[in-house]
């Protein structure tokens, strides 16, 4: 994963991807529906975004268990910088949804099932980075820390895919809504959409690519000033 | 006889669907929601992917210029431990 960091191939398409989601997500003819009007655009942003931080806590997991397994300390710094990133992908993600409820829902936050679950879920990956800061032996933080983090990917999945469809919820595809994959992403927004999440993801991996790195650099000085 | 009888059946069920269909109420004029045509129109839209175009041209430079700096921080370390090796 270090050395895919630190090609440069994907940055190069993640430029392109991102600047195709832009010109053709605002050009490209949306459908027309009520309420949403032209917003039906911040599909692109706002779900590509949670898709994105989605894919970036996945790979914090997967490096957390690896740390448990092994414990490198490369694998340590790779979990938690991909959960910061996908913390910080997840703020943006209620920001750009909240703008979206103020224009169609009429207010910047209601009481809803999907948006409360995800708010929770987010807390409890922002209790993941003061764990790791309150914790000052490197081996122990690593630890406590990747166990901590199986567990929050574990209130992920059911705060924010599976609660909000079991009860009444404003926000689509849940509880009594269609989701926008049942009649309004029609292949016109799909052809914008699923580049759009490449794009997200590709600038998560490369912001959380230059923490890593810088990590890394400081983990190879504490190793030369030992000597 | 069985797997005919059953064919048939799965055949006659093809047009059955649950979704609604749009199609019928969507295209009447008055009903149709509005859209930014007229920004279309005038080219205005233009200024609002020029916009968001430079503010992710700047976001990008920045991304660019931070990673070649990493990389000479990189080059910098591997050299100096090149040097304290052969020491």
């Amino acid at each position: 994963m270090v050395r895919l960091l630190n090609r440069n191939w994907w940055k190069y398409a993640g430029i392109a991807l991102v600047f195709y989601t832009i010109i053709a997500g605002f050009l490209i003819e949306a459908p027309k529906l009520d309420i949403l009007n032209e917003s039906i655009r911040n599909l692109f942003f706002h779900v590509a975004i949670w898709f994105a931080m989605f894919i970036l806590l996945i790979l914090s997991l997967v490096y957390s268990i690896k740390y448990l397994n092994n414990s490198k300390r490369v694998n340590d710094i790779l979990a938690s910088e991909f959960a910061r990133i996908g913390i910080v992908f997840g703020l943006i993600g209620i920001s750009t949804g909240s703008m979206w409820a103020r224009f169609t829902w009429g207010a910047w936050w209601v009481n809803d099932p999907k948006l409360n679950a995800t708010s929770i879920a987010l807390l409890i990956y922002l209790a993941y980075i003061v764990l790791r800061s309150s914790i000052e032996n490197e081996e122990q933080k690593g630890r406590i820390s990747a166990v901590y983090n199986i567990f929050a990917f574990a209130a992920l999945i059911p705060l924010v895919f599976i609660l909000p469809r079991l009860t009444d919820s404003l926000h689509p595809g849940n509880g009594g809504n269609p989701g926008f994959s049942s009649y309004d992403l029609d292949n016109r927004l799909r052809m914008v959409f699923y580049p759009a999440v490449l794009a997200w993801s590709a600038m998560g991996l490369w912001l959380s690519s230059h923490r890593i790195r810088l990590k890394l650099l400081n983990e190879k000085i504490n190793e030369l000033e030992q000597h | 006889m069985k797997k005919f009888l059953f064919l048939i059946l799965i055949l006659l069920s093809l047009n059955l669907s649950a979704q609604v269909d749009n199609q019928s109420q969507s295209v009447q004029d008055k009903d149709v929601p509005t859209m930014a045509d007229k920004m279309r129109e005038s080219g205005k839209i233009y200024v609002v992917v020029g916009v968001v175009a430079i503010l992710f041209t700047g976001f990008m430079v920045y991304l660019i210029t931070t990673d070649r700096k990493i990389k000479k921080l990189e080059r910098e370390m591997d050299d100096v431990e090149e040097k304290l090796n052969r020491k």
